[in-house]
């Protein structure tokens, strides 16, 4: 690969995976916020407000680093995609511009509200507050996949007479039939994420506190917080990891093997066309013998999966020209399956943690809150993964079958210069990584409870 | 289409220079103005529940550049690309040292993040200003209306191989940030008590004429470096209107800030900033990136305009939705009136 290809799409990657190990947090707490601000407006519970305000804090801190790291993402498409820019403005302009407009400005102006108007607001209008928090960071994720579905299946678009894509249908490109499952998916993962993170801190309270442990013992405030944070958590993470699986998942990689056949195909580890097509679970692709090395897979469940009959017939890659393949075929695979594997894991383990909480259980069920507790890096590992799969899955096009990735990048702008800059990304999160984990690690210590002195960040 | 466009996107750009003008300038003066811990977060205060809402000022005219003028975008953000990425580092580091400085109570961690905050803040308002100095010079365009501009070559305004700062861009960043130094430090008079306020007044005071000087200077080097912009008032004298809502800002914000009226004063450098943002976008127009090398080569509303239907269908969620954000924008800021108090939860 041209070196300034690979370091234009190395900068893009790296700052983009960084960057959405925030979104996914707020957007997911955000929805977490509303529950519990709303059973404190509606009870009047004094302790569902105090874990509102906690959460308000992290979800502040998440916040700033998703707009810091946000901000870049704007400006590469012009600094280092500048081709690709010219080309599709006239189309993704609409929908980046409208985040801008319907998105940001609601998410910044009624966070500020949401974190300093309490007093002056009161409980009603301070409760739609956080619901307009929560809408602005939904809406904002609404059109930045809106944008990307587009690029993995371009709708509502003519080519003009200098070759550039134009807007024929904002209808079109708003309601495109890939945008509504790869939303639905992509928020679902998000609330995985804030609800395994908030469980988590839950099981993490619970733990620490040894006066839990035998019964009838309401244990330490910290303890009865967390037992708040699971009694909201692990329902809401149970929802929203089987509706990532069924039927957004499901929906999605029909989408994929309908318009995308070789990424499809890739995904699966699939490299000889089957009628029937296993299910490959575990194993590892061999690029040059063109198979997967010690697969273990389940008979005909590709088939099935797919098109819901058990001796369909799913091409394999070999089916399709060279160059029709994505350009990084294991690490494709690998990214595909880890969020999947990670996805099933996660239902398994909301599914027993919420059976003990409905049977009272959870709260002494030491082993369980540690599975609880360990799981919480793997939401955000899914998530990653899931990027990962429909970007590189996307591959060799920047917008499928219209833009190759290879025509889309800055000319102008030397490898030198795109390194220089990927390099002062990667040291500056690397250092913002560390502080955020060290503030949010504070809070945590700090727990939900009422400061005995007064807490300055508030103020 | 164009033009309306031109316009749509020059009045965001405004917006964001007085808004987010006010915060960057308060960081500019904030070692003059604030000295002990408490009064660092007064002036922290009285930006924070808006700086981040005023960046997005900036996001959004990114991203209605993209839809309106996706040529110009494309071209003059990969041209631009070394600058850029100092203005985006430099935007990180000053809006998580605004949001982690108050986490901790520590006298190694809050001076640091001051003078994260400071100098960034600084920085940033030279290169706004440097910035626009080199949209009104122009670059050296290529064929297909691309360039790619070192940070610094032999400091001349002409020639093929011109850096990002030259001399006359170099004095459009300092006039940029006595500009937002002074206007900073009447939103800080405004919404601070002594002794904050006295010295915010103080710091206006001594920036004010040479504010002055600098924007005379700025203005001639101006009429030289780009003849456009003299040609254009001489054709459409109607553009002075421009020029001269920025003078009776300067003005308006001197009689206010002598008579002790805070937020006149504010307010007139409002119109200032305005006035002088939209003097640049007039003269300019219709070129939206001047060539340097070839008058004709410059990209224009023309010629660096995207597709006029979807710029079109555009305007019908645009207006709408910018009437919105302008509507809780006022409601937001009217919440906030009043001078800061540190003490108080909330604001």
């Amino acid at each position: 690969m041209d070196q300034a290809l690979f370091y234009h799409r190395f900068h893009f990657a790296f700052t983009a995976s960084y960057h959405y190990l925030f979104p996914q947090l707020t957007m997911g707490l955000a929805l977490l916020i509303v529950l519990l601000q709303g059973i404190a407006l509606k009870t009047g519970g004094e302790r569902y407000d105090r874990a509102a305000r906690f959460w308000g804090r992290i979800f502040g801190l998440a916040f700033v680093m998703g707009v810091v790291t946000g901000i870049p993402m704007e400006f590469q498409f012009g600094t280092n995609w500048a081709r690709f820019s010219e080309a599709t403005g006239g189309v993704i302009g609409q929908t980046l511009a409208m985040e801008g407009v319907f998105a940001f400005f609601l998410e910044s102006s009624f966070l500020a509200l949401f974190l300093f108007g309490r007093e002056k607001l009161g409980p009603r209008r301070h409760f739609a507050t956080a619901v307009a928090v929560w809408l602005g960071s939904w809406a904002s994720g609404f059109f930045i996949v809106a944008t990307n579905a587009w690029m993995q299946h371009p709708v509502g678009y003519e080519l003009d007479a200098e070759g550039r894509m134009v807007l024929s249908s904002l209808g079109a490109l708003l309601g495109n039939p890939w945008l509504l499952w790869q939303y639905v998916h992509t928020m679902a993962g998000a609330v995985v994420t804030g609800a395994f993170t908030m469980a988590a801190v839950g099981a993490y309270y619970l733990l620490a506190d040894e006066s839990t442990t035998t019964d009838g013992n309401p244990g330490s405030e910290n303890a009865e917080f967390g037992r708040l944070f699971l009694s909201v958590a692990v329902p809401t993470g149970l929802i929203a990891a089987v509706l990532m699986a069924f039927p957004t998942g499901d929906m999605q990689a029909g989408a994929v093997a309908r318009h995308q056949p070789p990424t499809f195909a890739a995904m699966e580890g699939l490299f000889r066309s089957g009628e029937p097509a296993g299910l490959v679970l575990i194993g590892q692709p061999d690029m040059s013998g063109l198979r997967l090395d010690n697969p273990l897979e389940v008979p005909a469940a590709l088939s099935f999966l797919t098109y819901r009959r058990w001796n369909a017939r799913v091409e394999g890659l070999t089916s399709f020209p060279r160059e029709a393949w994505p350009d990084n075929v294991p690490l494709l695979y690998y990214a595909y399956h880890i969020m999947v594997g990670l996805g099933t894991i996660f239902i398994a383990v909301m599914l027993l943690a919420g059976a003990l909480l409905w049977r009272g259980t959870l709260s002494r069920a030491r082993s369980v809150l540690w599975i609880v507790m360990l799981s919480a890096p793997f939401p955000f590992i899914a998530n990653t993964m899931g990027w990962m799969t429909a970007e590189l899955g996307r591959q060799p096009w920047t917008v499928w079958g219209v833009m190759r990735t290879t025509d889309g990048y800055s000319r102008t702008v030397e490898a030198g210069n795109a390194l220089f800059s990927l390099l002062g990304f990667m040291g500056l999160y690397l250092v913002l990584g560390i502080l955020f984990l060290f503030l949010v690690q504070r809070e945590i210590g700090h727990g939900p409870a009422p400061a005995p002195i007064l807490r300055s960040q508030e103020a | 289409m164009g033009t309306v466009w031109f316009w749509l996107v020059a009045a965001l750009l405004t917006t964001y220079v007085v808004l987010d003008g006010f915060d960057l300038g308060a960081g500019a003066i904030y070692p003059a103005v604030a000295r002990t811990d408490r009064e660092r977060r007064t002036v922290l205060k009285s930006i924070g529940p808006v700086w981040d809402a005023n960046e997005v000022w900036l996001l959004t005219a990114g991203g209605s550049l993209v839809l309106a003028f996706p040529k110009l975008y494309a071209s003059s953000f990969s041209g631009f690309y070394l600058p850029l990425m100092a203005v985006l580092w430099l935007l990180i580091l000053r809006a998580v040292a605004i949001e982690f400085r108050n986490h901790l109570e520590d006298r190694v961690w809050r001076p640091f993040w001051d003078v994260v905050f400071f100098v960034a803040s600084l920085l940033l308002t030279v290169f706004l200003g440097a910035a626009l100095g080199n949209v009104v010079r122009g670059v050296p365009l290529d064929a297909e209306g691309y360039f790619f501009s070192p940070l610094w070559t032999n400091f001349t305004t002409r020639g093929d191989r011109l850096g990002i700062l030259d001399w006359f861009t170099v004095s459009a960043g300092v006039t940029s940030m006595l500009a937002l130094a002074h206007h900073g430090a009447l939103w800080v008079a405004m919404k601070t008590d002594a002794p904050v306020r006295d010295r915010a007044v103080k710091t206006a005071a001594w920036t004010w004429p040479i504010l002055v000087v600098a924007v005379a200077l700025v203005t001639v080097l101006t009429f030289r470096v780009q003849p456009h912009v003299p040609e254009r008032l001489h054709d459409e004298p109607l553009g002075y209107a421009f020029p001269a809502l920025a003078l009776i800002g300067l003005g308006l914000s001197l009689w206010m800030r002598r008579r002790g009226r805070d937020a006149g004063a504010f307010l007139g450098s409002v119109v200032f900033l305005a006035g002088m943002l939209l003097s640049v976008a007039f003269g300019l127009y219709p070129m939206v990136l001047p060539a340097s090398n070839d008058v004709a080569a410059s990209l224009t509303v023309h010629n660096a305009m995207g597709p006029a239907h979807g710029m079109r269908v555009a305007l019908f969620w645009w207006i709408p939705g910018m009437a919105l954000v302008a509507a809780y924008t006022v409601f937001i800021y009217r919440g906030m009136r009043g001078r800061v108090d540190v003490d108080r939860e909330g604001y």
